[in-house]
């Protein structure tokens, strides 16, 4: 790509996600009193993590099926408490092994 | 300490992040991008969903306050989660620390950073190496690589992250009622943006995000009694 087109896109694109990043975690400095509002900033973790997990994780390998079984996987060993990363690669064996299984025997 | 505790938790997250990338940098390639090129978005926005927004608007050759507000309702995230995360930091996190520290906020180094009670600003560095590592390594393999490995091989990769993410959520939800219900909740909305014909062709994924987490975190604001407000936090801590 030429470099006139791609620096000052680049540049605009660097400085807009960092702002949006730095000016609140800069910005909040003290500790939220409210309850309503702290409970709120609790939950949103978890519910942003939900939200970007399910159903986007279906469409993250070559065929639903595969992700479906990586998907399965992942919620048991992440029920028990295992790990990050031991959840982590149980779900792509789970999903290399059934894409496998997939493209060369059925 | 901290900082070696932080470059230890990150360990997953740069390997989920090596895969997606890799398909980040084939995809910017196949887009027109020089590989350094490639190499060097990933090197100053270290974000995924945002990137591959930009790449398009990039090879589009698009506006500059197009890509900026794009910029902007994508990662909007980022910022809720900026606020999320000062909550477990104190004046041991200066302005000049803060203002490094939030470059490293991602969606996996926010979702592992909020696992600790505490977060300080050497545990924050320390868990952002590998990701940042992985994220620009994975970057120049899938743009100098391209398409040798097979997709079979890649597309597996890909998935680990968002095992990653379930592993976060899941043993909360069993410790707090209410965070699985808002999480349910939050799937649900998911769902319907994702398939519902006018949402999923006008409303972008990452404002869907915001709209969906928001949404969910309200209604465990509003299930929450009165007189058991802090169960939050002591999930959290």
């Amino acid at each position: 790509m030429d470099n006139s087109i791609f620096f000052p896109l680049l540049a605009v694109m660097a400085v807009t996600t960092y702002l949006v990043r730095a000016v609140p975690f800069a910005a909040f400095r003290r500790k939220i009193q409210n309850r309503k509002v702290k409970a709120f900033f609790d939950y949103i973790p978890y519910t942003v993590l939900s939200a970007m997990t399910f159903p986007a994780m279906l469409y993250s390998t070559d065929s639903v099926i595969s992700a479906a079984a990586g998907a399965v996987v992942a919620v048991i060993l992440a029920y028990k408490g295992k790990s990050l990363l031991t959840v982590a690669v149980g779900t792509c064996a789970a999903a290399f092994a059934v894409s496998m299984i997939l493209t060369f025997i059925v | 300490m901290n900082w070696r505790r932080g470059l230890h938790d990150g360990l997953a997250i740069g390997l989920g992040y090596l895969s997606v990338s890799f398909s980040f940098g084939i995809m910017a390639v196949n887009s027109g991008l020089s590989w350094w090129q490639a190499i060097l978005i990933s090197l100053t926005n270290l974000t995924s969903a945002g990137q591959v927004a930009g790449v398009g608007i990039m090879s589009a050759s698009g506006g500059l306050i197009e890509m900026a507000v794009t910029q902007f309702i994508i990662n909007l995230r980022y910022s809720l989660m900026g606020i999320s995360l000062s909550q477990k930091t104190d004046d041991s996190m200066t302005l000049p620390k803060r203002l490094i520290g939030s470059f490293f906020i991602t969606d996996e180094i926010f979702g592992v950073a909020c696992m600790s009670d505490k977060v300080t600003f050497g545990y924050l560095t320390g868990l952002a190496v590998l990701p940042v590592a992985g994220w620009t390594t994975g970057t120049a393999l899938g743009a100098v690589l391209g398409n040798i490995l097979p997709s079979i091989v890649t597309n597996s990769l890909a998935i680990g992250i968002y095992g990653m993410f379930a592993a976060i959520v899941l043993p909360v939800c069993r410790r707090s009622k209410i965070i699985a219900v808002s999480c349910g909740i939050s799937v649900m909305l998911a769902l319907i943006f994702r398939y519902v014909p006018f949402l999923n062709e006008h409303v972008s994924s990452g404002f869907a995000i915001i709209i969906c987490a928001v949404a969910a975190a309200l209604a465990g604001v509003f299930m929450t009694p009165p007189d058991t407000e802090q169960q939050g936090g002591q999930v959290n801590g």
